[in-house]
């Protein structure tokens, strides 16, 4: 795969310098790790949220007014390290307590882990809500266990409204791991991402073949099959998905389909259609919509379809302004 | 200094350039342990190991060591600030664990060596929650330990040990073959996971063995 790098071992460095050019009105660099913060500190319960490159926009990209306040930003596809969540925290902290929010993969988990208890010797208050809505990573009894994609967006969204609104650090803790309970994905894999520094895929698929499933680092999905029109894939993600949420008729969602990296817009649209139709024939409401490459793999083909099941507390939060580089309310 | 003399004892020089030697091994075996990862995992673990070890080589370098606690806890340290990662908390853990609570130390025998591992054995249960059977370092470093541990019961000299020690974490490399794995990426391939070895276990391995070449190759430092 052609890429368009310099030396692979600055990948990560060169890019947040890149998008500090792009938004240098915004946000800064922290100075020895690669951390990056909102310029403009407001006085509330911080959100840091963060993981691996090669997934961007997230998660620089959701820094921003009612997302998150810092990112900690990790090797291509490894968790940061827990100086870099410990700086970024204390970078945002206002004394009100900062709320981790990232994706649920072993990683991750150890280093935000080790960060909070290095933050707790600094007097610096942490909790944790974890994303873990791939519905075909685990079954929905081990809902906790289940790995996190693109949900991310939706519990950046909710906590960061809560944040912002005022609340206390056990409340938005509270609300945003309600948002994590409630947010259900399900993935199609069609062609692999690629490893910056080794230049290799991150799986390999024949030409017509796809995976049902299939994590966002490659993790094997449920179901390899040929490749299907777009309407009948869609039926069938949408099946498994709706079942293992366990979303039922009167309920009202809100959809995201978030495209892997070289899935075009046209192809997400028609997904999106799709996914209006079935969920309008069940009797589930449609809140709201929306198609974009948001948790991307380098290059990857495929898309998720994440589903928000929403309640009064919910929508107020999912309404509230947002506005990062790469997502606005 | 006689080779026996230097087969027994190492003073914190030694121990620092042991592990210099050490980290050099590791990232030689980059593209080796990279092959091992793709195989189950997301295929970082020789990018992280190499970035881990780099770091150590560089901030080792940096001053001289009075005691053998602050080269462990300096590479401790490099591995988890510049890896990231599952593996920089975890092998991380196995150095700074190592010398977490151990009296000032200048010299490193096979006790000291059996200690040492010992505690970054329980720290690395602490922290990642695995035991043995599970697809991880621990499959490795649990039967390394348990060699360590029987050579200081036996005293037995600290190559002997570290020979043991290499042999151990060998078999016990080939032992994560046949196992599914409880963590990581790997975790959801169930039983397609068997028949491949576990990258982190491959590492310690990888340590043991540098650890005996340089010990049993270096020329002395007379």
């Amino acid at each position: 795969m052609k890429k368009v790098i310099n030396n692979p071992e600055n990948v990560v460095k060169e890019m947040i310098e890149g998008f500090i050019f792009a938004n240098s009105d915004k946000f800064r660099k922290l100075e020895n790790v690669n951390g990056i913060i909102n310029k403009e500190g407001k006085d509330k319960v911080a959100i840091v949220t963060g993981g691996g490159s090669g997934h961007e926009p997230l998660f620089l990209g959701f820094v921003g007014e009612g997302l998150a306040d810092g990112a900690a930003i990790g090797n291509v596809f490894a968790a940061p390290s827990p100086n870099t969540v410990q700086e970024v925290s204390k970078a945002v902290d206002t004394g009100k307590g900062v709320l981790f929010i990232y994706g649920n993969y072993s990683g991750d988990v150890l280093n935000f882990d080790m960060a909070a208890e290095f933050l707790e010797m600094e007097d610096i208050e942490t909790r944790t809500v974890t994303v873990a809505d791939d519905v075909a990573s685990a079954p929905y009894d081990r809902k906790k266990d289940r790995r996190g994609i693109a949900g991310d967006v939706f519990v950046l969204k909710v906590a960061g409204a809560a944040a912002e609104k005022g609340l206390s650090l056990d409340e938005v803790t509270k609300v945003a791991q309600k948002a994590s309970d409630q947010s259900f994905s399900m993935g199609v894999a069609l062609s692999p991402g690629t490893i910056p520094d080794s230049g290799d895929p991150t799986f390999t698929l024949a030409d017509d073949e796809i995976e049902l499933g299939m994590g966002i680092h490659g993790e094997p999905g449920m179901e390899r099959s040929k490749l299907v029109p777009a309407d009948e894939l869609t039926e069938k993600l949408m099946d498994k998905l709706l079942a293992e949420s366990h979303i039922e008729k009167g309920d009202e969602v809100s959809v995201l389909i978030n495209g892997l990296g070289s899935t075009t817009l046209l192809e997400l649209f028609i997904v999106n259609r799709k996914v209006a139709q079935i969920l309008n024939e069940k009797g589930i409401n449609v809140y709201d919509m929306d198609a974009n490459s948001y948790c991307t793999t380098q290059e990857m083909g495929g898309f998720s379809i994440s589903l928000l099941k929403l309640d009064d507390e919910l929508k107020e939060l999912y309404d509230a302004p947002a506005n990062s580089p790469y997502y606005h309310k | 200094m006689t080779t026996e003399e230097r087969t027994n004892t190492l003073d914190v020089k030694q121990v620092k350039d042991m592990f210099l030697y050490v980290g050099e091994k590791v990232i030689e075996n980059k593209p080796y342990l990279t092959k091992v990862d793709s195989a189950i995992g997301d295929g970082d673990h020789g990018i992280g190991m190499s970035v881990g070890f780099k770091s150590a080589e560089e901030n080792l370098n940096k001053k001289e060591f009075t005691t053998i606690n602050d080269v462990f806890k300096t590479i401790g340290m490099s591995m988890v600030q510049s890896m990231g990662g599952a593996s920089g908390v975890i092998f991380g853990t196995m150095f700074m664990g190592g010398v977490k609570n151990l009296d000032p130390c200048d010299e490193l025998d096979t006790y000291t060596v059996a200690e040492i591992f010992d505690k970054s054995l329980e720290a690395i249960k602490v922290r990642g929650k695995a035991s043995l059977g599970d697809k991880t370092l621990i499959d490795a470093l649990e039967p390394a330990v348990e060699g360590l541990k029987e050579s200081a019961n036996k005293s037995q000299s600290l190559l002997d040990a570290l020979k043991t020690a290499e042999k151990h974490a060998e078999l016990g490399v080939e032992n994560t073959k046949e196992y599914v794995a409880k963590f990581g990426r790997a975790k959801s391939l169930g039983e397609r996971a068997i028949g491949y070895q576990d990258a982190g276990a491959t590492s310690v391995f990888i340590i043991f063995k540098s650890m005996r070449e340089w010990l049993e190759d270096a020329p002395t430092n007379e």
